[in-house]
């Protein structure tokens, strides 16, 4: 395959940044997108030019890394994805495709296409656990009964690997399917009940602290997102915000 | 050669544990106040660490080279985490989980260690629960449990095929707890790059911040090492690109002594390779083999029809296929450990059986577990007289409940359908249980240096059973480290804090800025990569499954070759001060140069064959156990650890003799 690349590249978090274009040659469509990335620079480097930086690491979709923004979609066009697993025979041959970093004003871009996401961790310190202590005496794993149902929707709540998608993918940059996975995966157990109330108070005000939007129900933050997180958890977050904020802490 | 005190407790075997956290010096709640740890990496067994120190009331520094602590390769351990709970009355026990953790190792662990690890795992799960981990359950409402390779019970706990992804959350969320209380400083976005030694101790770290460029000094009163293994010295494995040795290495070359550089595991279920500019290999859980049956065609002419695309392996009948581990094992069949199952699949392949172009990779196949299942839940629904059709349909919802993000996963990179044709599948390196040398304490040879995780060698011996690491990482993090660190500490209570300014942090500091400007300077004409590629080649090939004394020979000649032409024509763009990823890799692929010729003299110096380590001219000539590895207790029933003197071939050899009190020596039969 044959493609032109369009990339972001920005030497700083001050520098203004601006689109370059690259053509590529002799890409294979077994390729990952991050290997297609990987032989434009090393082809990069034989010139004596600097590199394109990109977050990546596990390359296998569950890291949450790497974070292009590919043709306009984060991720790229393929769903249910990570940019490491999608694969370049989504491509056509002779395709120009636009590679961007995912933009929010809660995620700042560091250099080319590595943007700051701590933002998200700053929302998990504020709220996103339940507080016990290591102690090796809590009680016995199974001396409460879960729900298979409950358990397993914890778990589809909880399989979000925190890339940013969702806000990348998001009109108005909300976080409020990251939050509300979090959310969610405590308030379907009964281990993370207890302070469920004052879990998602707090988580909430630190989104917006951190200057991302509101949700107007557009969905699309579900449609992007890799691990394919429902928008019932937005719904189940507004309605468990709701009822904290009414009873208080 | 000197004698290593592991520093095991006295007493029976199962008393050793309580005994010592009986006897062990305790640090005042208002003293712990006082003392500040430094924590090297966020995976199981670092997040687990940092989280339960700073509980304690240590002042905790956790660093760690990606974005987010969340992000650690533990991250990707797919299929579950072991635990001695019984929960399935099958007559497991902690004595059956040490018996089998110590078997599976090949006799090369250390009994007291491996007994403490079964001894906490039962904690681990209660611990989990109680953060929110949703784990697997059942219609009752209790946790379920599958089975993993080289046991006979079952005991591995899982939440479907990302086990490591909730238990690290679960670490992380710990973690949060602690930095919203400002107990841990988290440092992301930083690797650590050197130690810092103070009469003797270790007291602090040198670490690069990745965005500015800067070197920053780190004081603390204990270094704990939770950096992960080393398996990318082999360039392609199923690590994540930034997994690396350089915490571990910068450990060693300041006195820490590094065990069984050479005992790594080859995973048995890997995607096969598929072409040159591959970055990595992807792992597809073990507990696959629960379902999956593995195998080849019997004839090399149909071998050749599929190749050739002629034929589906659909098409060849019971007859032709030849299920080799069923066949080999008949009472492990599928089940057999992870070194035994891909020795298996390489030695089929180098018989010419491999059914996909590069002749390296062998069939997993799920049609009769989809069958089966399929048979079950029609019976369950009321379905007597259900189609063959039918059957299949339901099957498949049955495995894809199961193993779902599995087959995803399969389908997105193989871009073949697993339900309806048997995946490929090869080994490929997965973990390393060589590591840092520690104490039963988890102490280095340097006092106050710590090692954690993967990142130490003791539990696994010379092969580990699946879903151990993630026990083994949560063990040492949450309830080993967090006791035994105070007995060193409690002679800290007066210390007061460590000042960075003194000489032992500036030249520490100079070290490593003179290192990373020679690497950018260098000016050369060739990428990191390609020399890592090198490596990697030189020790997939020579130094990888299966090892001979010639061919290891010709890998140290040939690994110093390359890291020679590493420090004369590397090129590095962009400079010190920046984020520059080229530079990272650098210093890592440097390190990697030098630790894969002390792993390629370990092999050679080990002339048995044990657990992954297989020697040629080590197996079994006749009798029923023909052509398996052939162990040679009388003489290699040690841990070799190997001290720094400058130079990775000057490297001296120390012996810990291991031994056994509470199992017998046996020869590892899975037939």
């Amino acid at each position: 395959m044959k493609l032109t690349l369009k990339i972001w590249r920005q030497k700083d978090s001050n520098d203004k940044g601006g689109l370059k274009t690259y053509p590529l040659d002799n890409v294979s469509e077994h390729m990952s997108f991050l290997e297609m990335m990987d032989v434009l620079n090393e082809q990069l480097i034989s010139q004596g030019e600097e590199p394109v930086a990109f977050d990546h690491d596990c390359r296998e979709g569950i890291c949450g890394s790497c974070s292009m923004h590919i043709n306009g979609e984060p991720h790229g066009p393929d769903r249910g994805v990570t940019t490491c697993q999608l694969h370049m025979r989504k491509f056509k041959d002779g395709e120009t495709i636009y590679i961007e970093p995912f933009r929010a004003k809660g995620f700042p871009v560091v250099k080319d296409l590595v943007v700051d996401r701590s933002a998200f961790d700053r929302i998990q310190h504020a709220g996103g656990f339940v507080s016990i202590n290591t102690s090796g005496n809590t009680q016995d794993a199974n001396a409460i009964p879960i729900p298979k149902a409950d358990a397993d929707k914890a778990f589809d709540a909880a399989t979000c690997i925190g890339c940013g998608a969702c806000v990348a993918a998001c009109k108005n940059a909300s976080a409020m399917l990251f939050v509300s996975a979090k959310v969610s995966q405590f308030a379907l157990l009964p281990q993370g009940k207890v302070e469920a109330k004052r879990r998602v108070l707090h988580m909430v005000e630190q989104m917006d602290k951190e200057g991302f939007g509101n949700c107007t129900n557009t969905g699309a933050c579900a449609v992007e997102c890799p691990k394919e997180i429902s928008l019932e958890n937005i719904a189940r977050m507004n309605r468990e915000f709701l009822k904290a904020s009414v009873s208080g802490e | 050669m000197s004698v290593l005190d592991a520093k095991i407790p006295e007493g029976p075997i199962k008393d050793k544990w309580t005994n010592h956290k009986n006897k062990i010096n305790l640090v005042n709640p208002a003293n712990k106040r006082l003392i500040d740890v430094i924590v090297v990496g966020t995976g199981l067994a670092g997040g687990s660490a940092a989280a339960s120190l700073a509980e304690m009331g240590y002042n905790v520094k956790a660093f760690c080279f990606q974005d987010s602590p969340r992000r650690a390769h533990s991250i990707a351990a797919q299929g579950g985490i072991n635990a001695a709970k019984n929960y399935q009355n099958d007559g497991d026990s902690i004595y059956r989980l040490f018996y089998d953790t110590v078997k599976g190792g090949d006799y090369r662990s250390r009994e007291a260690n491996v007994y403490r690890l079964a001894e906490v795992s039962a904690n681990i799960i209660d611990q989990c629960v109680a953060q929110g981990v949703p784990f697997a359950r059942e219609y009752g409402g209790l946790l379920d449990n599958r089975s993993f390779g080289g046991v006979l019970v079952s005991r591995t706990f899982y939440a479907k095929g990302q086990t490591g992804q909730q238990l690290l959350l679960g670490a992380y969320s710990a973690m949060n707890r602690q930095i919203g209380k400002g107990k841990i400083k988290m440092y992301s976005r930083h690797e650590m790059l050197e130690l810092v030694k103070v009469d003797g101790k270790a007291r602090g770290i040198i670490a690069r911040n990745l965005i500015t460029g800067e070197l920053e000094r780190h004081s603390a009163h204990a270094v704990v090492i939770a950096s992960g293994g080393y398996g990318n010295v082999f360039y392609l494995s199923t690590n994540a690109m930034g997994s690396n040795v350089t915490a571990a290495w910068r450990v060693h070359k300041k006195g820490a002594y590094f065990a069984n550089p050479c005992y790594t595991q080859i995973h048995p279920t890997c995607i096969p390779r598929s072409g040159d500019y591959q970055s990595k290999l992807t792992l597809m859980s073990e507990s696959l083999r629960n379902d999956g049956r593995i195998w080849v065609p019997k004839n090399l002419e149909d071998v050749k029809a599929i190749r050739e695309g002629r034929k589906k392996p659909t098409e060849l009948s019971e007859d032709e296929r030849d299920y080799y581990l069923e066949r080999r094992y008949p009472a492990f069949g599928n089940l057999v450990p992870r070194d035994v199952a891909s020795r298996a699949a390489k030695e089929r392949c180098d018989a010419g059986f491999g059914v996909n172009g590069t002749g390296e990779a062998v069939y997993l196949d799920f049609a009769s577990a989809i069958m089966r299942y399929g048979k079950e839940k029609a019976t369950v629904d009321g379905e007597y007289d259900a189609s063959e059709e039918r059957i299949r349909e339901l099957g498949e919802k049955v495995v894809e409940a199961k193993y779902g993000n599995l087959f995803q996963m399969y389908y997105k990179i193989a871009d073949e359908n697993p339900y309806k044709t048997p995946m490929m599948i090869y080994p490929a390196v997965h973990y390393t249980m060589g590591g840092v040398w520690v104490d039963y304490n988890l102490m280095t040879t340097i006092p106050g240096c710590y090692a954690a995780g993967e990142a130490n060698f003791s539990d696994h011996g010379a092969n580990r059973l699946g879903a151990s690491a993630l026990m083994q990482g949560l063990a040492d993090g949450y309830f080993v480290l967090p006791y035994t660190i105070g007995d060193y500490l409690s002679n800290d209570i007066r210390t007061g804090e460590i000042p960075t300014n003194i000489p032992e942090f500036e030249e520490a500091e100079k070290s490593v800025k003179d290192r990373l400007e020679a690497l950018v300077n260098n000016k050369g004409t060739k990428s990191v990569d390609h020399f890592h590629k090198r490596l990697g080649k030189v020790m997939w090939n020579k130094v990888g499954m299966s090892r001979n004394e010639t061919g290891l020979k010709e890998a140290i000649a040939e690994i110093q070759q390359i890291r020679e032409e590493f420090y004369k024509d590397v090129f590095i763009p962009g400079s010190m001060n920046e984020l520059n990823p080229e530079l990272e890799k650098a210093t890592r692929v440097a390190d990697f140069l030098e630790l894969g010729e002390l792993f390629a003299y370990d092999a050679l110096q080990r002339t048995e064959s044990c657990g992954g380590h297989f020697r040629e001219e080590s197996a079994e000539e006749d009798g029923p156990q023909k052509g398996e590895a052939k162990r040679d207790d009388e003489n290699f029933a040690y841990v070799s650890a190997w001290e720094w003197t400058g130079d990775p071939g000057k490297a001296i050899l120390h012996k810990e003799e291991l031994t056994f009190n509470d199992i017998e020596l046996k020869q590892r039969s899975y037939k």
